[in-house]
């Protein structure tokens, strides 16, 4: 068992990475549905960009790394504005006209991207400093992902203490459970959905930004991401911080071993999980209660 | 929105609106008329890549109405019919390279095996609604495109199936090599298809699957098995998917998993936005507009076709949130038919 255990702990500890980079991905996107009930079919295009920005300034210094960071943030921020505003004109409308709408805006911001970045995927190096591998255990590890697994965990801290622990989490959980009670109390609700999305987005773009080196720019990465995240999402429950986590990790787990494990069934594996939590609880491990 | 509530907000006369208003049989039987002919006269008409590029709408049209059958009539948005539409495609290819060139033989048996893989992956499908159902066919679509490049030893892996040979009509016959013939055979098939999602739509069953879509609380309320109408509804989108994916691999005459991708899900349902959710005629034209998009227009400004379907998507959803079929409501409204009631300054 420990021999087991010690022969798989690169793949583990790999997958806790990948996990808590599908976390920065999918927390946005599963909030941005709970809250304001709008389905993002463009978010994959901000992990895209923030990931691009992070190809074009990072250039291996520290000072590279924290201006891409900076402008990651920016540029989610606005992103996420200029979704949130594309997206308000069709409110009650429904999900069909709000998939159409992000999905054309990430087909042409796609293209976009391709027409500056060219058509083949970027391998991004992480900062000099951090570009050694160290000995965990005898394992040989490069030090960015552990340095990526250190920096996520303490966003996620951060975000689920945002969200679970703060006064302003409260009026956002809120706004989830019951979005006219919150309204006939006198708050903006629509100020909060804004929020809510511009803050899903900078996160998105700030994992492209910091997961560069692990899941490199290209055409296509923004449907992989995205298709990720709503796997992240199923499983841990719309609209749940806690179930984001969890599902990332999961999916982290499941595609890593896979791959280690039984590489021809890796891609199974992942929507295989997605399916059986589905046939199980249908509306994800740790939905929030909906009014 | 029912048509109660349309009715109820426009209390003038306006009988345009309703859906069980029938055209006149004249002037209806006059519009299918034109159609027809125009459609036959394809490729008398244009160049061999045009009449291609109209054969892959048909197929798409084929698609396009699968999705709609789910979408439009049940409200159950899909983005998981590229995966039946490939099992139809390979299915297909299979049949005609070990088996048998015969066209009828490749059709029943690709739609027989959309309708398995249907009938296997639909009850997981079906146990979610709205967003979830989207979420669920998305992975089943997803799980399709990895199969179709994993499983090498049927599929080809992702170098694709090709030596597929040229559809045979009738026993002993030659071989469908021009492009106007496999116009026409695509052509045929598609026709039979829309006929038969109409009789199906006028069918108990197909009322029903609309009272699902408005109020599904309320039909299980009085007895109806919610839950097998849509299992059938999902069953039989399967099946026309893989027509259309064996009128494919007729047509391209080699398959590939990129056939059976999320893009192809997402441009089949795009065709139906653009072309009006519900209205099946709606969505065979917004398939052609969406292929026409892609393999034509993409073409002629050097391959930028995305970014023409991303603005395509962006446009259909602002300026015809009811598609092409709703805006030829919304347009009749604006004028009216009848001589009697338009204006002196509109009828000159």
């Amino acid at each position: 068992m420990i021999g087991w255990f010690n022969s798989h702990l690169v793949s583990m500890v790999d997958g806790v990475a990948y996990g808590l980079l599908l976390f920065t991905l999918a927390v946005g996107l599963s909030l941005v549905f709970g809250m304001m009930d709008v389905l993002n079919l463009a978010h994959g295009t901000l992990y895209l960009v923030g990931a691009y920005v992070a190809y074009a300034l990072s250039d291996g210094s520290w000072l590279g790394l924290l201006i891409a960071l900076v402008v990651g943030l920016v540029v989610g921020l606005l992103g996420g504005g200029l979704l949130a505003a594309a997206v308000a004109p069709l409110q009650g409308r429904g999900h069909l006209d709000q998939a159409a709408l992000t999905l054309g805006i990430s087909l042409i911001a796609a293209e976009v991207l391709v027409m500056i970045f060219g058509g083949e995927v970027l391998p991004t190096a992480p900062p000099v400093a951090l570009s050694a591998s160290v000995s965990v255990l005898g394992h040989t590890y490069p030090v960015y992902r552990l340095v990526f697994i250190g920096v996520a965990t303490a966003l996620a801290a951060l975000v689920y203490l945002a969200f679970e622990r703060s006064s302003i989490g409260a009026l956002v959980r809120a706004t989830v459970a019951d979005r006219d009670m919150v309204r006939a109390m006198g708050v903006d609700t629509r100020k909060v959905l804004f929020g809510v999305f511009g803050f899903g987005a900078a996160l998105a773009a700030i994992g492209g930004v910091l997961g560069a080196p692990i899941i490199a720019p290209g055409p296509g990465i923004d449907e992989r991401v995205l298709v990720l995240s709503l796997v992240v999402v199923v499983i841990g429950g719309l609209g749940s911080v806690r179930g984001a986590l969890i599902g990332a990790l999961l999916i982290g787990q499941v595609q890593t071993l896979g791959v280690a494990l039984v590489p021809s069934y890796a891609p199974f594996l992942l929507f295989g999980a997605m399916l059986l939590v589905l046939a199980l609880r249908p509306q994800g491990l740790f939905a929030p209660a909906r009014a | 929105m029912s048509a109660v509530t349309q009715g109820a907000a426009a209390p003038a006369p306006d009988r345009s609106h309703g859906p069980s208003r029938r055209p006149l049989p004249i002037r209806q039987s006059l519009v299918v008329g034109l159609v027809v002919l125009v459609l036959l006269m394809v490729p008398w008409v244009f160049d061999a890549f045009t009449v291609s590029t109209f054969t892959r709408a048909l197929v798409f049209a084929v698609l396009a109405m699968a999705v709609n059958l789910l979408t439009g009539i049940a409200g159950m948005p899909t983005l998981g019919q590229a995966a039946y539409f490939g099992v139809g495609a390979y299915t297909g290819a299979l049949v005609s390279i070990h088996w048998s060139e015969l066209g009828v033989i490749q059709l029943l048996l690709a739609t027989l095996a959309g309708v398995v893989a249907a009938l296997l992956t639909g009850p997981l499908a079906i146990r979610g609604r709205g967003v979830a159902f989207l979420m669920i066919t998305l992975a089943i679509g997803e799980i399709g495109y990895s199969a179709a490049g994993r499983l090498d030893w049927v599929t080809g892996g992702t170098d694709g199936l090709s030596g597929i040979l040229p559809v045979v009509l009738l026993p002993g016959g030659e071989g469908l090599v021009n492009e106007g013939l496999i116009y026409y055979y695509v052509l045929v098939v598609a026709a039979l298809a829309y006929v038969g999602v109409g009789v199906l739509l006028r069918s108990p069953f197909g009322l029903t699957l609309r009272g699902l879509r408005d109020n599904e609380a309320r039909l299980r309320a009085v007895g109806y098995r919610t839950n097998t109408y849509a299992l059938g509804v999902y069953v039989c989108a399967g099946g026309l998917a893989a027509l259309a994916g064996s009128l494919w691999t007729s047509s391209q005459r080699f398959v590939a998993p990129g056939d059976m991708g999320f893009d192809i899900a997402a441009l089949a349902l795009l065709a139906v936005i653009v072309g009006g959710v519900g209205s099946m005629w709606g969505a065979c034209l917004g398939a052609a507009v969406v292929v026409f998009t892609r393999d034509y227009f993409g073409q002629i400004i050097s391959g930028h076709a995305p970014l023409l379907l991303g603005i395509l998507f962006v446009l259909a959803v602002y300026l015809l949130p009811k598609g092409i079929a709703g805006g030829r409501a919304q347009w009749r409204s604006l004028f009216p038919r009848s001589r009697a009631e338009t204006t002196p300054e509109e009828a000159t």
